[in-house]
């Protein structure tokens, strides 16, 4: 499978998924204008990932800040990853970033999907 | 040109910090959150408070960029896109403040709106956050139609607005979003 791997900038987050070496990460910050676009070639690669997905992924979220139009997205994001057996989300945020902490608890109640909480 | 030294004065009796008048594309918003952010930064504002302004400050710009298309083809009346955004900033608190025109027809939606979050503790605000975001589709202006209770969520305080006419046709929304710098 291609990896997709889009460079940050400054209204757009790092995003490298990439199957062979099981590293599934968006990090940085998320607020584009058009967050429905952005996002789509992410759902799509992980719906066609589903489809012949390794044993074990573990997904990771590194934000530092995201809009509401991309919490949307990224719920969008988790609800294709439902898809996935053997998924994890590794959800990360600055210790002292308690908006991050709850946004990644509440994320974790809208979808069925192990979420672990790390520091960074 | 007695307007330059009142209009420096007005800035400095209200504390603003930024101010910004005109267009609203990405693009400012970009640029105005480079310089806001410069600035957070070089006050030395903690951390926490400081995200939580350039949350409020994202949300209220993108906002004002999403519905200012709609004024576009008003050709020849008063109303333009154009749109005011500052910041203030005292010992006690910032305050992220808009101004944009919106259609006459939108206010009391818009009202209803303001004055049911308003009404709303910290824990209601996050349930409509939840609901909103769980049923909620992104609008043609891509908008998820959680800023508001977004702004709610990170000031912990009410949401402060008033409605100025401009025209028949049009009204000019006021919105003033305070964010405490005292410690929880």
């Amino acid at each position: 499978m291609e990896i997709l791997n889009l460079k940050g900038t400054e209204d757009t987050p790092d995003i490298l998924l990439d199957k062979k070496n099981g590293i599934f990460e968006i990090s940085g910050r998320s607020l584009p204008e058009d967050s429905a676009e952005f996002y789509k070639p992410v759902i799509e690669w992980i719906n066609a990932y589903a489809g012949d997905a390794n044993p074990t992924t573990e997904f990771a979220f590194k934000l530092e800040y995201f809009n509401t139009a991309s919490s949307k997205l990224i719920l969008d994001v988790l609800s294709a990853l439902e898809e996935i057996k053997g998924i994890k989300v590794l959800w990360y945020f600055h210790d002292d970033d308690e908006d991050m902490e709850e946004a990644g608890q509440e994320f974790s109640e809208l979808v069925e999907i192990p979420f672990e909480f790390k520091t960074y | 040109m007695n307007f330059i030294y009142e209009l420096h004065r007005t800035m400095m009796s209200q504390k603003l910090i930024l101010v910004y008048d005109g267009d609203f594309t990405q693009e400012t918003t970009k640029s105005i959150l480079a310089m806001a952010e410069r600035n957070l930064d070089s006050s030395g504002e903690g951390s926490g408070i400081k995200r939580k302004v350039f949350n409020v400050m994202v949300e209220a710009l993108q906002n004002i960029v999403k519905h200012s298309s709609e004024q576009g083809t008003t050709a020849g009346s008063l109303v333009s896109k154009s749109a005011i955004f500052m910041i203030s900033k005292d010992d006690k608190r910032y305050c992220i403040l808009t101004g944009n025109p919106i259609p006459k027809s939108q206010v009391q939606k818009l009202t209803d709106n303001l004055n049911d979050l308003n009404a709303k503790d910290k824990e209601g605000l996050k349930e409509m956050y939840k609901d909103i975001i769980k049923n909620t589709q992104i609008s043609e202006k891509g908008g998820a139609g959680l800023g508001f209770v977004d702004m709610a969520r990170k000031s912990g305080e009410k949401l402060e607005f008033t409605f100025d006419e401009m025209d028949s046709a049009f009204d000019f929304f006021c919105l003033k979003v305070n964010i405490s710098r005292e410690k929880e």
